[in-house]
């Protein structure tokens, strides 16, 4: 977008919204819209306290948990799938089938199996992430350049040499668009893990301040989990452009 | 020219595909096993069937916990659910909040996408939302909701749009912006003015990423949807699995879950199907150079 | 096989079909073009060569329409081009089929958006689909056919609106060579039977030389046309014996030696 011949930046608009969200917030068309400078000032009590950095170090806690297991599951499980047909025929439509299905309806049944806690929350996070990590790692070692593989055999490569030298960076890049965007789904996890089980993390504090009106305290929170979401994408996004360079020339 | 053409297409067929007869395969005792063969694909589906199934049946009879029913026991629960009627019921009341959202979220997001990705002022003002929605966990908004709509139907159709739009409008857009430059001068030199250029052109080029931003969408709906009857109000489907929960049927709360993943996957092939549908050439796979 | 050289030059007797005056036109910084003149005869076929950068392709679709020169005018049939018309019709270099479509769709497309009822547009279509080779092939779909065959279905939806004037991208540069002679041979003829005006862009001096009546002579920084050239000898010899013709060696050669120091 150009205005006068002035490139605007990409997300200039913003402000534009911010403004018309203040504006609406001084009119007092709604209770439940206060003003965003209001907003922004409650923000700054409200990181404060003692209940904000507590669910704040609860969510960090599951979520980094969460995202290590679907990691350190998903990648291995992905390549093997990627690489022998037989594990991959028997795995795929299951997890076709997770990557799709609602599994809010799965998270009353860790409720029962491993009560109304951390580990529930945890086991959330984790399948959110889990399928799409494991499905990309799979895509980036099937489609690795046949003449790569066929290199490494011609300069009798090892099985382990071949696979951490060449298929592990050959996959990197499809196995990174698949942590980035796990890890996006690892957020909205966490929260709906704890908004189910709304007695830790945000969870406990949206319903605090939802059941007493404290509308600026609310929105001043979502604004903190919607900056923080937001950043985490742009920054692995960032991170996944500098391994990209070379996907394209492969 | 005719037999150059036929030519080349003999050629393409002897050396560019694999030859239409395998080597026929052998099981582990060396027979040759041509039917196991022709049905893989199916016969592995089943066999990993068999395998998870038999794996929860197991557990359940151990039971690795007391809330851990056999899957014949679900089974069981499922098929009474469905005999007397109320998992109908109940799917009446899940499926209403579901579709209206998602109809709500597929018209405007479509139009919405085709909106930013044709106009480049659109694509300032308003991409910057739907990428902030798309990273944000919108589920947090669920409160607020039922704070200013109450919890009743409105509330549920606003989870499942906010959860279902982003991702289609981002896709739309995405798949507008990409349409091939020499698609659309192709057209413009056949003088297609603007309206045939985004009906002929544009709108099948992008039909594909429009569906699979649709696919994602609906899968968020769904996520949504569940979301909503858990956590505003347990009705439907959610009443079920909130209420045998608290009287400790685990079998029927279980089968109220598998009842769900069923359902999505069905709905999610019915979309498949809807696209190939409308625009049949998607199936039949690009030619990219 | 008499006179070669002495042939009297067509370009006295012909009219022109199309011309550019003075056109210039800038991406931004870049000068793609500058002040380029140049005219081309009616019903015969003008290569534009010339290394990557010379602006070949952008005059070719500012012929087209598809883009506006910043100054300068086009000229086809006596009428100045304000955009794409029906007077034209273009061959695109990545054949720009739609995929969806089938082949019988994607050659009547440039009927079906003027408006051509279809059992009408659909007879046409047939005609020029069996006139490029491809009868039997209506039904196919663009990932069916080779990549030959895919320009081919190009070519026959640009012949097929009934143009007079061809503008062709490079069409031949993403098939295979022999392919590529085969096309190169059907040009030829094309341009004999069918009086259409052709401009033909080309990074190769061997298919500019064969199939051309004139090559324009394109050159970068800034760009301009550095000559005319007419192969006037050659489109009396049989198509087999063209590239054993001493003129069409000479000429290879004589480009050949204005271009090298323009290649990095």
């Amino acid at each position: 977008m150009t205005l006068y011949g002035y490139r605007l930046p990409a997300m200039s608009s913003l402000i534009l919204w911010g403004l018309l969200w203040e504006a609406i917030g001084q009119m007092e068309v709604s209770f439940f819209v206060p003003p965003l400078s209001e907003v922004i000032v409650t923000l700054f009590e409200v990181v404060q306290t003692s209940a904000f950095q507590k669910a704040l170090w609860e969510t960090a806690y599951a979520f980094l948990a969460g995202v290590f297991f679907s990691i350190v599951i998903g990648i291995p499980t992905g390549i093997l799938m990627g690489k022998n047909r037989l594990i991959d025929e028997l795995l795929l439509p299951w997890v076709n089938i997770f990557l799709s299905v609602p599994l809010t309806a799965l998270v009353p049944v860790l409720m029962v199996l491993f009560g109304f806690g951390m580990t529930s929350i945890i086991i959330t996070t984790t399948l959110f992430a889990i399928w799409i990590i494991i499905l990309n790692a799979r895509v980036g070692v099937m489609q690795i350049n046949r003449s790569l593989v066929d290199m490494a055999r011609s300069f009798g490569a090892s099985p382990w040499d071949a696979f951490v030298k060449i298929y592990f960076w050959a996959a990197l890049p499809e196995i990174l668009g698949g942590v980035r965007i796990g890890i996006i789904r690892a957020v909205k996890g966490v929260i709906i893990g704890q908004l189910l089980i709304s007695i830790v993390g945000f969870g406990a504090l949206f319903e605090l301040y939802s059941n007493n009106f404290l509308m600026s305290h609310f929105w001043a929170v979502l604004l903190v989990l919607f900056a923080l979401a937001f950043s985490i994408s742009e920054l692995l996004a960032m991170l996944e452009r500098r391994v990209a360079y070379y996907a394209a020339k492969r | 020219m005719t037999d150059q053409s036929q030519r080349t297409l003999a050629t393409a067929a002897s050396q560019g595909r694999p030859p239409l007869t395998k080597p026929a395969r052998r099981d582990f005792f060396g027979r040759l096993t041509p039917a196991l063969v022709k049905h893989r694909p199916l016969v592995l589906k089943l066999v990993s069937a068999a395998v998870v199934f038999g794996a929860w049946e197991i557990a359940g009879r151990i039971p690795v916990s007391y809330a851990f029913p056999t899957f014949i026991e679900s089974m069981a629960a499922l098929w009474s659910m469905t005999v007397d009627g109320s998992l109908f019921v109940a799917y009446g009341e899940t499926l209403k909040p579901l579709v209206v959202g998602i109809l709500i979220s597929t018209f405007i997001g479509v139009a919405v996408g085709m909106w930013i990705g044709l106009a480049k002022w659109a694509d300032w003002l308003f991409s910057p939302i739907f990428i902030v929605m798309q990273a944000a966990p919108l589920a947090a908004l669920i409160p607020l909701l039922v704070m200013i709509y109450g919890i009743g139907l409105t509330s549920k159709v606003f989870v499942v749009c906010i959860m279902a739009m982003p991702v289609i409008v981002l896709n739309t857009a995405g798949a507008v912006r990409n349409t091939p430059s020499s698609f659309i001068e192709m057209g413009q030199s056949f003088l297609a003015s603007r309206a045939e250029v985004i009906g002929k052109i544009i709108l099948p080029a992008a039909s594909p990423v429009i569906f699979s931003g649709l696919r994602l969408g609906v899968s968020a709906g769904f996520i949504g949807a569940i979301l909503a009857e858990l956590k505003i109000t347990p009705t439907g489907v959610g009443d079920i699995i909130s209420y045998s929960r608290s009287v400790a049927d685990y079998a029927s709360m279980y089968a109220a879950i598998f009842s769900i993943i069923v359902l999505a996957v069905v709905f999610l092939n019915l979309l498949e199907r809807i696209e190939l549908t409308l625009f049949e050439g998607n199936a039949r796979g690009y030619a990219s150079d | 096989m008499a006179m070669p050289q002495t042939k009297p030059a067509p370009v006295a007797t012909t009219d022109i079909a199309v011309s550019a005056r003075s056109v210039s036109k800038t991406y931004g910084e870049t000068e793609a073009l500058r002040d380029m003149t140049i005219e081309f005869p009616r019903g015969q076929l003008t290569s534009l060569l010339g290394p990557s950068g010379c602006g070949k392709t952008t005059l070719l679709k500012i012929i087209a329409g598809l883009l506006e020169p910043n100054s300068g005018t086009i000229e086809v049939n006596g009428k100045p081009v304000t955009g794409p018309g029906e007077d034209r019709a273009f061959v695109f270099q990545d054949f720009a089929l739609l995929p969806w479509a089938s082949v019988m769709r994607n050659v009547a497309f440039g009927l079906e958006l003027r408006g051509v009822a279809k059992s009408e547009r659909e007879a046409i279509a047939a005609k020029y689909i069996a006139d490029v080779g491809l009868k039997g092939f209506e039904k196919s779909f663009p990932h069916e056919l080779s990549g030959g065959m895919r320009q081919r279905v190009g070519l026959a939806r640009a012949l097929s609106v009934n143009a007079d004037v061809l503008l062709m991208d490079e069409p031949f540069s993403a098939v295979d060579e022999q392919t590529r002679r085969k096309f190169q041979e059907d040009l030829l003829s094309l341009v004999q039977n069918e009086n259409k005006t052709f401009i033909f862009v080309t990074h190769s001096i061997e298919e500019a030389v064969y199939v051309s009546d004139q090559i324009a002579l394109l050159l970068p920084r800034p760009s301009r046309v550095s000559e005319i050239i007419r192969p006037s000898g050659l489109r009396m010899k049989d198509v087999d014996n063209i590239r054993r013709d001493p003129e069409y060696l000479d000429t290879v050669d004589r480009i050949w030696a204005l271009l090298r120091s323009y290649v990095e």
